[in-house]
């Protein structure tokens, strides 16, 4: 079959590799119908996640037709023939962090955890496409993907929705959904959300739907601006605006009750000098991570607020302002999205048209144009915000 | 983990480091304070143009004295080897240069200055690659009862599934079983044990009988997690390493860090215990050995050849 392979920093192709097989009996093989690019994709393109391999199949938002079933897979839940999304994290079902539905931090399905483990203190679930760290598991950018302890990790979908209207459901709805969901979002608050890229959309949606009153965008690419300008919502470009009087100016001096970083380990910042310092850092590796958005959003959430973190980072990071963060009783939550916790209820929500995924959506390309995908999308080319490949 | 290594607290209780320590004490003495006497008495004087060698020699043999029986340390009684190579070239020139006077003594002098020298060699090699008690713990906790997790236990015959160096536990009889394990270079090691504790739902124990391979014991309790958490699962090994080059292969067989197997062991206990089987994934398809497999092989499905090896 075809697959999208990382073959080193920068470099993705589509290369013939063999058909997935059943590994463990509650294993399932699906025939991808649909599978995205993600801003996580290009964490590993740019080389800022360690345990890469040269060939590794890349990508975890995929969906498709289940066409194989281990012996060990309950036939009430999947069967050949199901049309299903599978979220990225791979739960089990069973541990403890699944009882309590926090399904990324599985402790079963990572058979790399000891890597895992030295560099996060425990360690976490295995993703599809993803790194070693995470357990070394095929993506999902590829025609056929093998999908673990299948009758855990995969939504059964009828067919009164399009591949595009559920895709989503497999990662980016449910945490930007989460991003807005650990806000809190009480009565007139205003969530403001760093990275207006398809996570930074779907945290601003979300936001929306759970209640919040304004919410605000920053970003520096007009055309994402844009996008969520076109959905009511307020922006700030970085680039030309300074975020914090901006923020102030717009909420009346108080500050942004709730806060969401969208953006992750690859921030840039606005002021030259200071992306340099981090760069530098990040270049002989003293630093892994760039947290200017994190920074930012820190110092400017209002005392008492909440800082939501979705946007992903790795390893470590520098002058993380503790002093605002403690004595501004700022409350930071975070995490990998728990998706199987958030598909049934955000399937009912797109059902009642309370969101629409498609919305972010700019290019369409087969599988076989992925390598022109991730440069579209990483470089922000075309107006590019989301890259759908079909096999 | 913790690794009991030979101390000096062990080597100080040892005769043998012991008695070489006070005989180095007793040739020092007399080399240093008449250093002349002594040489002649050995036959060595013609040799031995200058009286200082003989006293250097005493200085040395109390510097090694001084470090076994203060200090023990096995380095000291490698000193005592270099020291026995050094006395037995100059007594072999004696012998070449004699002039007829005292031969027989010098001979004498050879003859028990290679019998210490062989104590040293054999006191040197066995205390520097002395069979040393390798003892590991690890702990996980496990979504079951303390009675699942022993039922799980008890036969030991399920350890293999999870623990990366056994290939199989095969119960013999009441109480006894027969261990297959991997050792490096594709070598098999096996030996009988004998389980010496078995208290339901709380602990087991084992040892393996005499005639192993390497001598081992085990040991896993059970104990409730508090607040419905499921079971702790502690368990501790026990290995002596044999000395020398088997132990050495032995110690390479349990990776740079042994903790580490077993608690990825562990790992899998908990994932056959509440999943039913070890995940496998593209990378690390061969499930128990993943850990070894570094680099892994790609997360891209395997081949049909790959995936033989894999599942086999
Ligand atoms: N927590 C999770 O489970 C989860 C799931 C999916 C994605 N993510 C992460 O979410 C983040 C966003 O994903 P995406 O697909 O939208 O990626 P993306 O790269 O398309 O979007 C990131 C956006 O952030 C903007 N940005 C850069 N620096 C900024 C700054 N200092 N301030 C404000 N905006 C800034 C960029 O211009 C870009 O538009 C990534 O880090 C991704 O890895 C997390
Ligand atoms: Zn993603
Ligand atoms: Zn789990």
């Amino acid at each position: 079959m075809k697959a999208t392979c990382w073959t080193g920093r920068n470099s993705v192709e589509v290369q013939e590799v063999p058909d997935p097989s059943i590994l463990n009996s509650r294993d399932a093989v699906v025939k991808v119908t649909s599978t995205a690019i993600c801003g996580s994709d290009l964490h590993l393109l740019d080389g800022y996640v360690p345990t890469m391999q040269n060939g590794d199949i890349m990508g975890h938002e995929f969906m498709g037709e289940v066409v194989e079933v281990g012996p060990g897979v309950d036939p009430a839940r999947i069967r050949v023939g199901d049309r299903v999304v599978v979220p990225f994290p791979i739960a089990c079902g069973a541990c403890s962090a699944c009882q309590a539905e926090l399904y990324s931090c599985c402790e079963n399905t990572n058979p790399n955890a000891g890597i895992a483990e030295k560099l996060f203190g425990h360690p976490t679930a295995g993703i599809y496409g993803y790194s070693h760290l995470t357990g070394g598991f095929a993506g999902g950018q590829a025609e056929y993907a093998r999908v673990v302890l299948a009758d855990v990790n995969a939504l059964r979908v009828g067919s009164g929705f399009t591949d595009e209207q559920v895709l989503f459901l497999s990662d980016i709805l449910p945490t930007g959904y989460m991003g807005a969901e650990m806000c809190d979002i009480q009565d007139g608050d205003v969530v403001a959300v760093w990275g207006a890229g398809p996570v930074g959309q779907f945290a601003m949606d979300s936001a929306r739907v759970l209640g919040a009153e304004k919410v605000i965008a920053i970003d520096k690419e007009d055309y994402r601006l844009q996008m969520a300008a076109a959905q009511g919502y307020e922006t700030i470009d970085f680039r030309n605006t300074d975020v914090r009087s901006a923020l102030l100016e717009m909420t009346g001096g108080r500050g942004p009750d709730k806060c969401i970083d969208a953006v992750g380990l690859e921030a840039t910042h606005g002021a030259g000098h200071i992306d340099l310092y981090d760069r530098a850092k990040q270049a002989v590796r003293s630093e892994t991570d760039r947290p200017h958005a994190l920074r930012q959003a820190i110092t400017s959430c209002r005392s008492g607020g909440i800082v939501s973190v979705i946007g992903v980072y790795g390893g470590m990071i520098d002058k993380f302002p503790a002093g605002a963060w403690m004595n501004r009783s700022l409350t930071l939550r975070t995490g990998q999205c728990h998706v199987q916790r958030y598909m049934k209820p955000l399937l009912r929500l797109i059902e009642r048209g309370a969101i629409d995924p498609t919305r972010v959506i700019t290019h369409r390309l087969p599988l076989t144009e992925a390598p022109r995908g991730y440069e579209l999308f990483k470089h922000k080319r075309d107006n590019c915000e989301k890259v759908v490949l079909t096999p | 983990m913790k690794r009991n290594s030979r101390s000096t607290v062990t080597l100080a209780h040892d005769p043998l480091v012991r008695g070489l320590g006070w005989a180095s004490l007793a040739l020092g003495v007399p080399q240093v304070v008449s250093p002349y006497g002594f040489t002649r008495a050995l036959g060595t004087a013609p040799a031995l143009r200058n009286r200082w060698t003989g006293a250097a020699i005493g200085v040395r043999e109390l510097t090694a004295a001084a470090g076994l029986l203060g200090r023990p340390h096995p380095a000291w009684l490698w000193t005592r080897v270099g020291g026995d190579a050094m006395d037995l070239a100059l007594l072999a020139r004696a012998l070449m240069n004699r002039d007829g006077r005292g031969s027989a003594r010098t001979m004498a002098a050879t003859a028990a200055t290679s019998a210490i020298a062989a104590a040293d060699v054999y006191a040197a090699v066995t205390r520097t690659f002395r069979s040393s008690p390798l003892e590991l713990t690890s702990t996980v906790t496990v979504g079951k009862s303390p009675d699942e997790a022993y039922e799980f236990w008890q036969r030991l015959d399920r350890l293999p599934e999870f623990m990366t160096h056994l290939d199989e536990v095969r119960a013999t009889g009441p109480g006894t079983s027969h261990w297959t394990a991997t050792a490096p270079f594709g070598r098999t090691v096996e030996w009988d044990a004998e389980t010496t504790e078995d208290v339901p739902g709380q602990r087991i124990a084992w040892r393996s009988l005499k005639g192993a391979d390497i001598d081992n014991s085990g040991e896993v309790r059970f104990l409730p997690a508090p607040g419905g958490r499921g079971t702790e699962v502690h368990v501790r090994l026990r290995y002596d390493l044999p000395a020398g080059a088997l132990g050495k292969a032995a110690a390479r067989w349990f990776g740079e860090e042994p903790h580490q197997q077993l608690d990825d062991d562990l790992r899998r206990l908990k994932q056959v215990m509440e999943t039913g089987e070890v995940i496998r994934s593209e990378g690390a398809p061969g499930g128990k050995r993943a850990r070894s497999e570094f680099p892994q092989h790609p997360a891209r499905p395997l081949s049909e050849e790959e995936l033989k090896e894999a599942l086999s």
